[in-house]
């Protein structure tokens, strides 16, 4: 019986694992293709699929045989002891001796490849030249496929990620801080419109920015912000305080009241009680909201196209921009991508048990 | 006969007249001082804001300046308000210390979501360029328009297969991760694209999908087109057959959004008390059946909220539709419409339409919001 049991219970560990790792891989391989795509050089990425880097087996190309004038492309062609028509020469004929004789181009070229399907290893033609080619802003030139020179400009990722930093780093802090005052005073201030603005607050958390866009922008070109990052902060502060607000009115609101209470009969102000005991004693809520909105931030899109467009553009922008401009070069997208994805990982990866605290306590972010 | 009474002069109100002109006395050094240090903090966040909208020095300088700037400013403007109110008699700075707290915050989310809520209503009502009322025509076109009729479609599709398999699959996932030892290794990695951005995924999946064509020697170099062709198939150009190609997109929408359901769902699912699960066991129960009667009903609330959460985001679905097609081939959704009419179009009246109608279709989320707030803090 025991052991019955047992039994069940390995199987059933089996299957488990069985069933999570499938999904597991399945959640990374699309990563795994395009950061192994953007590590290749461009004529191979058009060529071959990215799998292709990993040991397989593959028709390798040993010999070209070019056919004497004096065979008719048009009718039945004999070459290794077979006969086929045209088409299927160029599908690829399997000869006797293991290879395979594929026809290069058209008839004219009257070229046979000879092949033979054998192991290819690990390849080893990685490049860092797609990201070099993202990241500057200045003019490369180099060599194609077909030996042309091309030159062009860069696609000025680095800057990009610049303004990224710009846009997130004071598009974080500026909310938290405000949020941080405002959540205190709702929880320990007492003052009329107290409860009926905290109510609102509460309606907004879920509202769609959308119905903010077009009267703010109406707004910022009156005010010559937009485009700026001083508009581009102020709106993320807009669109991000009232979860900030909330967040942190919960965490400051469940402080110890004696804690307080001491503190005033110690004569402190509110000024100092708040940036001496309730900021100090609100870090883990503060960090929270701050990688959560670090995050949000970095990977924005909507706002920053409406407020920043192209001047100024964050690297969402920019790793959009190249998919709607060259949507087939594929060393630039797939480079620029993981460009854009390395710091929100590494943040993510590094802060996680922080950013999870914040997902619990605000899942209802708008 | 009031109003001379007001204006006479009598003992009692020279007195308070005399009071008030001691008091000005008494503080007439601190008010010019008042005036002065806000006037220099003005000055100084002015200059930088001149020097950030015209600058020409290099890129990085700018950055650095502009976060000092930003974060400094913040942070000097509660100050300097906070010293002025604190000058002012002490009964006055009882009254207006909560606002110095509290009002930049209220004036900001006023500014930027409260009142854009009435301003896009009154836009909706009137036309492109909002010069004259037009009635319900913005409406008219928001519910019965073919384009819009599109919209409502996928994203009904957005929200029922989006939201069921990203919180059915995060329930999978966080339910069978939960009886592993490398538990951790795997929510990591489902959680980890909620690192990515929208548009970094876009790019991910636009490679798995993509399509090279039909025709001798060509290797596809798109994931599923490959799996496609390996099992015998002809290759497809996924993201460009309505309706299908909505699904394509959703499924990157699932990708993303599973790892949230899974965290907080598994979170919910390690609170289900021991007891309970060994009592059912020893009762006989199996694990499914444990699962669905004593699991789902433990974490019933996590699950709604989850939901919730996940039905509102593939309501206002935008970035992945954006980058993926635009909106063409039959994939348009109710943020993207919107963005082309506010920004492509023009159309300042249909774009607040839409706008609303978004407001209007989370609204039942708004109220409830608000009404389980209330009974959480009765002693408010």
């Amino acid at each position: 019986m025991a052991k019955g049991q047992k039994t069940t219970k390995r199987t059933q560990n089996f299957w488990t694992n069985f069933v999570l790792i499938f999904i597991c891989v399945v959640w990374m391989v699309p990563v795994i293709g395009i950061l192994i795509t953007s590590f290749r050089p461009s004529e191979d990425i058009f060529k071959t699929g990215w799998w292709t880097v990993f040991p397989h087996k593959e028709d390798v190309e040993i010999d070209r045989v070019v056919l004497p004038e004096t065979v008719d492309v048009n009718g039945p062609i004999t070459y290794g002891g077979k006969t086929a028509m045209f088409e299927e020469w160029q599908r690829g004929v399997q000869l006797d001796d293991g290879t395979k004789a594929t026809w290069y181009g058209n008839k004219r070229t009257r070229t046979l490849i000879i092949s033979q399907n054998q192991w290819v290893g690990f390849a080893t033609n990685l490049t860092l030249k797609n990201y070099q080619d993202v990241l500057t802003g200045k003019t490369i030139t180099y060599k194609d496929a077909q030996g042309n020179t091309i030159t062009r400009v860069g696609n000025n990722l680095g800057g990009a990620f610049l303004n990224s930093l710009a846009v997130s780093i004071p598009g974080t802090i500026i909310p938290i801080l405000i949020a941080a005052f405002a959540a205190f005073g709702f929880a320990w201030l007492e003052f009329p419109g107290r409860n009926i603005f905290f109510t609102i607050i509460v309606a907004l958390l879920v509202v769609p920015l959308q119905i903010a866009l077009v009267p703010i922008l109406q707004d910022y070109v009156g005010l010559g912000l937009n485009g700026t990052f001083l508009g581009i902060w102020l709106a993320h502060t807009g669109f991000g305080l009232p979860l900030a607000t909330y967040l942190l009115f919960n965490y400051i609101s469940s402080l110890p009241r004696e804690l307080l209470e001491s503190a005033y009969i110690d004569g402190a102000s509110n000024f100092t009680i708040f940036t001496n005991l309730i900021l100090p004693l609100s870090v883990p809520a503060l960090a929270s909201f701050a990688i959560f909105q670090f995050l949000w931030l970095w990977n924005d899109y909507l706002v920053a196209l409406v407020f920043l467009g192209e001047k100024n553009q964050t690297v969402t922008i920019a790793v959009a921009r190249l998919v709607g401009e060259k949507g087939q070069d594929w060393h630039l997208m797939t480079a620029a991508a993981f460009v854009s994805m390395i710091l929100p990982l590494i943040v993510f990866l590094a802060l996680q048990r922080y950013f999870v605290r914040g997902l619990m306590a605000g899942s209802v972010k708008g | 006969m009031n109003l001379a009474k007001t204006n006479a002069p009598s003992p009692n109100n020279n007195n308070v007249f005399a009071k008030i002109i001691d008091w000005f006395g008494s503080t007439l050094g601190k008010i010019f001082v008042s005036i002065f240090v806000p006037a220099v903090t003005f000055i100084v966040l002015w200059q930088g804001y001149l020097f950030l909208s015209k600058a020409n020095a290099p890129q990085i300088l700018q950055v650095i300046v502009a976060i000092v700037w930003g974060v400094g400013g913040v942070a000097l403007l509660y100050l300097v308000t906070n010293w002025l109110v604190m000058k002012l008699p002490p009964k006055a700075a009882r009254t207006l210390q909560p606002f110095v707290f509290v009002g930049p915050a209220v004036a900001i989310m006023a500014w930027f979501l409260a009142i854009p809520v009435v301003r896009s209503l009154i836009a909706s009502f009137r036309n492109a360029l909002g010069t004259e009322w037009v009635g319900l025509d913005n409406y008219v076109y928001a519910f019965t328009n073919p384009r819009m009729l599109e919209t409502f479609r996928n994203n009904a599709l957005w929200m029922v297969f989006g939201t069921s398999f990203s919180v059915g699959l995060g329930l999978l996932i966080a339910f069978l991760a939960d009886r592993t030892k490398a538990e951790v290794v795997y929510k990591s990695i489902i959680f980890t694209p909620m690192a990515i951005s929208f548009v970094g995924a876009g790019v991910i999946w636009k490679f798995v999908y993509t399509y090279k064509g039909t025709g001798v020697g060509i290797q596809e170099i798109g994931l599923l087109n490959a799996i496609v062709t390996a099992l015998g198939g002809t290759p497809q150009p996924w993201l460009n057959i309505p309706p299908w190609n909505n699904f394509f997109l959703i499924i990157i929408m699932i990708w993303l959004q599973t790892g949230y359901a899974m965290v907080i769902l598994s979170s919910a699912i390690k609170g289900v008390p021991a007891e309970l699960l060994e009592a059912a066991r020893i009762d006989g129960a199996t694990e499914t059946r444990a699962f669905f009667n004593i699991i789902i009903p433990y974490i019933k609330g996590t699950l709604l909220t989850v939901t919730t959460t996940i039905v509102i985001f593939s309501l206002k679905t935008f970035d992945i539709v954006r980058v993926m097609t635009g909106g063409n081939y039959g994939t348009n959704v109710i943020a993207n419409e919107f963005y082309l009419q506010s920004f492509t179009y023009n159309d300042a009246g249909k774009a607040s339409a839409i706008a609303i109608v978004l407001l209007l279709l989370v609204t039942p989320v708004i109220v409830n919001n608000i009404r389980s707030f209330n009974e959480q803090r009765k002693g408010f």
